[in-house]
């Protein structure tokens, strides 16, 4: 459950980024949230995953209060969302297999069960024959498809992508939003930020739209639609 | 923390080693360079404090005995100056030595020839264990029936006091503005190390990983890169001390120059370097990190 009430987010350097955002996303819901460039998505996102703090406003994530949280909950919070990143964010130096593995160790996990986990989701992302190779040995749609693995191996209840498909191609991007669809037919929330307008129009989903920082449109994909 | 987490912390901090090789070696080089220096400075300033010693226990404090006393209580005097504060060594030189002692130095001087023993009085020759209670013991000295007159170099045992002090704090100034030389390099080296890594520290801050979990891996590469610089760079100095100590004793220009021996240092020199090298490597890599784990 995430929850926006009247959010503004200024920078330092005075970007009002963020002007009075009201938005209320469910459980298990599949949500869109697309805006030209600069409109403030990845803003919203880092509000939502903690990196920032609203400079106003309410902004609630699974049950924790964004604008009041204590340092030391922090790891609490982010344990129940998984991000994946447009730059997929992957340690080179470790495996894919350690890619994975270490979202568990960082929770406590015991190592019997890192090793089911992890092989379970590495076959569901389709990359059940790659534990052992390193991300430089992937292309960029396996190398995200290994992010996704990550964000999903603890288990979250929410799913934040921002740009996903950013540096895939278009066949690529389809078969990672079919892949967050799949997860989503899981019982988990997927929150998905992307540039791409035709994709969204392949899926009947909900759309949020924002623009200079403010909510401009929520509705059902295919049947909104808005200039870039 | 769970024994399967500490493992894998030992596990990251060890590869994490030697997945960045140049600046593991560019940690530990500045390292053992610090702790040389230190640990060279130490053993210079230990030879002057050697060499002052030798020179102090050359001073001695001499004390006339009463001439109403017989030969016999003259020399029964000794143990009760030995149970005296800071007195190292006591010897007894009687009135006829004393004679012999002076005329073997004027020999040539005539006009001592026929000099009574008498003019001259038994007395006793004190070494000290420490020359800054010279006058301390000058002090003792006359307190003890039966010593008449006590000479006493004051003068000199206060300048070697004095040589001493600005010895000793020299040494302690130079080695500590040292060790926090030596800190604020290495933190900075490690700052450097750990700057390609923030990227995975963000992700791990992500995936919801406590600070302790993040700084753990790291604090044991501080402690392994310190174990490492500290038992090299004693070796080191150990090596080059020997060597130089031999090249010493076999110059002319050095050879009466009383040098320590390593061995007599190497302990303390060995829990100093370890001290130093892993609260250096330790303090320096989780301080180095701190601003990663902010996010
Ligand atoms: N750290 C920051 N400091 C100051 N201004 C920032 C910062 N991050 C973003 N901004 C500004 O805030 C506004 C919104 O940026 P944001 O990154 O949220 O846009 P976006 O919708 O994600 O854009 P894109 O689609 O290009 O990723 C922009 O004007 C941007 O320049
Ligand atoms: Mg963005």
């Amino acid at each position: 459950m995430i929850k926006f009430k009247e959010v503004y987010k200024t920078y330092e350097n005075g970007t009002k980024a963020i002007r009075g955002i009201n938005l209320d996303i469910d459980d298990g819901e599949f949500v869109f949230l697309v805006g030209p460039s600069g409109s403030g998505k990845s803003t919203l996102i880092k509000l939502i995953t903690g990196e920032i703090c609203a400079t106003s406003g309410l902004v609630e994530v699974n049950g924790f209060d964004m604008t009041a949280i204590k340092r030391r909950q922090m790891p609490k919070l982010r344990r129940t969302l998984g991000v994946v990143f447009q730059d997929f964010r992957l340690i080179d130096k470790k495996t894919i297999f350690e890619n994975v593995a270490f979202a568990m160790r960082v929770v406590g996990a015991p190592s019997k069960e890192i090793k089911a986990r992890v092989e379970y989701v590495l076959e569901l992302v389709g990359l059940a024959g790659h534990s052992d190779s390193y991300p430089l040995e992937l292309s960029g749609g396996e190398q995200q498809r290994v992010a996704i693995a990550r964000a999903l191996v603890n288990n979250p209840s929410v799913i934040i992508a921002d740009e996903p498909t950013g540096n895939i191609d278009p066949a690529r991007s389809l078969e990672i939003m079919r892949l967050l669809e799949q997860i989503n037919e899981l019982g988990t929330t997927v929150l998905v930020v992307t540039h791409e307008k035709e994709l969204v129009n392949r899926f009947a989903k909900r759309v949020v739209v924002i623009d200079s920082g403010r909510l401009i449109g929520d509705g059902v994909s295919g049947y909104y639609s808005y200039e870039e | 923390m769970k024994s399967n987490s500490f493992l894998y912390f030992i596990k990251e901090g060890v590869t994490s080693v030697f997945n960045h090789g140049f600046m593991s070696v560019a940690t530990i080089a500045i390292m053992m360079a610090c702790l040389i220096i230190m640990g060279g400075f130490t053993l210079l300033s230990a030879n002057i404090q050697e060499m002052i010693s030798t020179l102090e226990s050359q001073n001695q404090v001499v004390a006339f005995v009463d001439d109403s006393l017989t030969d016999e209580e003259a020399r029964s005097l000794s143990d009760k100056i030995l149970t005296l504060d800071n007195v190292d060594t006591v010897e007894f030189v009687s009135r006829e030595q004393a004679m012999n002692k002076f005329l073997r130095k004027y020999q040539d001087n005539t006009l001592f020839n026929d000099i009574d023993p008498t003019v001259f009085r038994h007395r006793y020759v004190i070494t000290m264990t420490d020359i800054e209670g010279m006058e301390a013991l000058q002090n003792d000295l006359y307190r003890v029936p039966g010593i008449a007159r006590v000479n006493a170099h004051l003068e000199i045992s206060r300048g070697f006091v004095t040589v001493r002090n600005i010895v000793a704090a020299v040494s302690l100034v130079l080695t500590i503005v040292l060790l926090v030389i030596s800190v604020f390099i290495m933190a900075n080296t490690i700052k450097l190390t750990t700057f390609s890594r923030r990227e995975e520290i963000a992700v791990m801050k992500m995936v919801g990983a406590t600070n302790s979990f993040i700084r753990w891996p790291f604090v044991i590469e501080g402690l392994f890169l310190g174990i490492i610089g500290s038992a090299l760079a004693y070796l080191v100095t150990w090596g080059v001390y020997e060597i130089l100590y031999t090249r010493a004793q076999n110059s002319a220009t050095f050879a009466f120059v009383n040098l320590v021996r390593f061995s007599q240092y190497a302990v303390p020199m060995l829990i100093a370097y370890a001290a130093i090298g892993i609260l250096v490597g330790v303090i320096s890599s989780s301080t180095a990190i701190k601003n990663y784990l902010k996010i």
